[in-house]
């Protein structure tokens, strides 16, 4: 019998993440990628309806200026039946606000491991890969894999008139970059 | 058996999914390991339960039993970790397996026209005559996906 050559996982210098549940489940995130986390009620004000076909995991959008940030339910996202979240995650430089149950914890992470070849499908898209943290194997999510190009698109063209909104309330935290 | 024939072995290890037995080609064979912990997370590619770490690796459980022997594994007594192929690159596969496994050497008999891509030729071994599995075929890989599209074209340039 022949042992394969071991695959050399992605080398990383230790990363910042906050480890979070959708559903139950355990995910991480770069902490970098988290502009700002806010309770959902604090933005329930701000949001607006939004009813895009095939668009079920969005349902909210919040104006920001001449931005446009649209809420993604992590549960629909994800394919998992549990009550909507209490959370949301803003994510830097996307136009992505992600709901989700809570923060276990913020930890540093060391090593990626590509996302095995076998798993083939929009899976893909939505991780960066797999870490090994406790002797627990967490996905670590690609924060502009919420929302593809055409989905935005399609969110875009499914935006209601400009309303004016409550204002937000400043129940959150800043995520310093 | 003449020289000839003999030089004709190759090695297999053969495993039991529920009723039936299926070999591997030996050196696709990393090893045979005790069931761990699957850790399973969201994701949408059919027969991957989850995956296990391994020696620092994480290795996807793939459950190829449905596609075997029609119905999934309700136990398993080992996974068999193999080498997947994804073009020039090789990655591991868990597969669980029912019974013990047993390394044999025999002759394979190459695959028929109607064979499905899974099987990559046959043995007779103890009265038994199982198939040899293709595990890059078995397996889900990325060229599933164009086998999907290249369906989902079909239907749809169907009348």
């Amino acid at each position: 019998m022949r042992l394969a050559t071991p695959v050399k996982p992605t080398a990383l210098r230790a990363e910042q993440i906050i480890l979070f549940r959708v559903g139950g489940q355990l995910f991480a995130i770069s902490s970098a990628s988290v502009q700002e986390v806010r309770s959902a009620d604090s933005l329930s004000g701000a949001s607006i309806e939004i009813n895009a076909a095939g668009m079920s995991k969005v349902r909210h959008v919040v104006r920001r200026g001449e931005k446009s940030l649209y809420i993604v339910d992590g549960t629909t996202h994800f394919g998992i039946s549990a009550p909507v979240g209490a959370l949301v995650f803003v994510l830097r430089k996307t136009r992505t606000a992600l709901l989700i149950d809570g923060i276990e914890k913020m930890t540093s992470m060391t090593r990626l491991q590509a996302l095995p070849q076998c798993f083939c499908h929009e899976e893909r898209r939505w991780y960066r890969g797999l870490t090994a943290l406790d002797q627990t194997v967490v996905p670590v999510v690609h924060p502009e894999g919420f929302l593809s190009q055409e989905e935005l698109a399609l969110l875009d063209a499914a935006l209601p008139p400009m309303a004016l909104p409550e204002a937000e309330t400043n129940e959150g935290a800043e995520f310093p970059q | 058996m003449t020289v000839s024939a003999e030089l004709e072995l190759e090695s297999f290890v053969l495993l039991r999914l529920g009723e039936r037995r299926f070999a591997v080609a030996a050196a696709q064979i990393a090893e045979l390991v005790a069931p761990s912990r699957v850790f399973r997370f969201p994701h949408r590619t059919p027969k991957i339960e989850g995956v296990i770490l391994r020696r620092g690796r994480i290795v996807p459980v793939c459950d190829v039993a449905e596609t075997l022997i029609g119905k999934k594994l309700t136990s398993r007594r080992f996974y068999l970790i193999a080498v997947r192929h994804f073009g020039a690159q090789t990655e591991w596969v868990a597969l669980p397996v029912t019974g013990d496994c047993e390394l044999i050497h025999a002759e394979m008999i190459a695959p028929g026209e109607s064979d499905a891509a899974q099987v990559s030729g046959w043995l007779s071994h103890a009265g038994d005559v199982m198939e040899v599995l293709n595990l890059d075929a078995l397996t889900p890989g990325p060229e599933d996906l164009l086998t999907e599209a290249a369906a989902e074209a079909t239907l749809e340039a169907q009348p």
